[in-house]
């Protein structure tokens, strides 16, 4: 399953139900349909928001595809990327009260594998897997 | 139907938010921000949130928390949080906020902790 959305956040909900929809039809349990719909959630929002800054004009491409003991989920944005080493531990003592990033800790928590690439294109590519 | 249900009750000097559905990125989210900001322009600074029927909560839910919880402090009130279901009790364990929040399985317990 493949589809886009433009960067409006009114749009993410939108999206991670087409994609729990496409995992509910793998027969994934109670638990890991709550992870994949977490980090559906967070990676989608992340695009929108920081990727393409909500640049309604820029789309977020979402592909998921059946594997033999998961799903992959794919989550590809336009924006100029990021490089997750850089990005501040929320659960460091002097960030606990950041209002803000929190979404990388729960998409590493919820599904089993996730990487970011820089998509040839341009735009940042985010790989996520999740086993059954 | 709103994202965020929320009605408030005055128990003494604390405002209780029964809160039911999602805090999730926009109107959940805006939704409580709103209301503390509210609650706090009006003076109720004691401030207990039922969670028990906030059935998901993502980062930017989370963070609305914190958000609130910051807001409140610096004008000398305190906020606390009631009945907990066990996927927010987990999420706030992996961001470690159950060391920031105090959090509560009775009202009664609650609300006596504000004396």
């Amino acid at each position: 399953m493949k589809f886009s959305i433009p960067s409006k956040i009114a749009d993410i909900d939108g999206a991670v139900v087409r994609a729990v929809g496409f995992a509910e039809e793998l027969g994934f349990d109670e638990d890991s349909i709550f992870g994949i719909d977490m980090a559906v959630r967070e990676a989608v929002a992340n695009a929108v928001k920081h990727g393409n800054k909500l640049d309604e004009a820029k789309t977020v491409d979402i592909s998921l595809r059946n594997l033999a003991d998961g799903i992959e989920i794919k989550i590809r944005d336009r924006g100029a990327g990021f490089r997750v080493e850089d990005v501040p531990d929320p659960t460091n003592p002097e960030n606990l009260l950041k209002e803000n990033g929190r979404g990388i800790l729960f998409m590493q928590n919820f599904v089993d594998v996730v990487e970011w690439h820089n998509h040839p294109d341009g735009g940042m590519l985010v790989k996520m897997v999740k086993n059954h | 139907m709103a994202d965020l249900n929320i009605s408030e009750r005055q128990a003494g000097d604390v405002t209780i938010l029964d809160m039911s559905g999602k805090v999730t990125i926009g109107e959940g989210s805006v939704a409580l921000r709103n209301t503390i900001r509210r609650l706090l322009g009006e003076g109720k600074k004691n401030i207990l949130m039922n969670l028990g029927d906030v059935k998901y909560i993502d980062s930017s839910g989370i963070g609305e928390l914190v958000s609130s919880f910051t807001a409140v402090n610096k004008e000398g009130g305190t906020l606390k949080l009631l009945n907990l279901t066990q996927k927010i009790q987990d999420l706030l364990a992996i961001t470690k906020l159950l060391t920031v929040f105090d959090t509560f399985d009775e009202e009664g317990a609650a609300l006596a902790s504000y004396d």
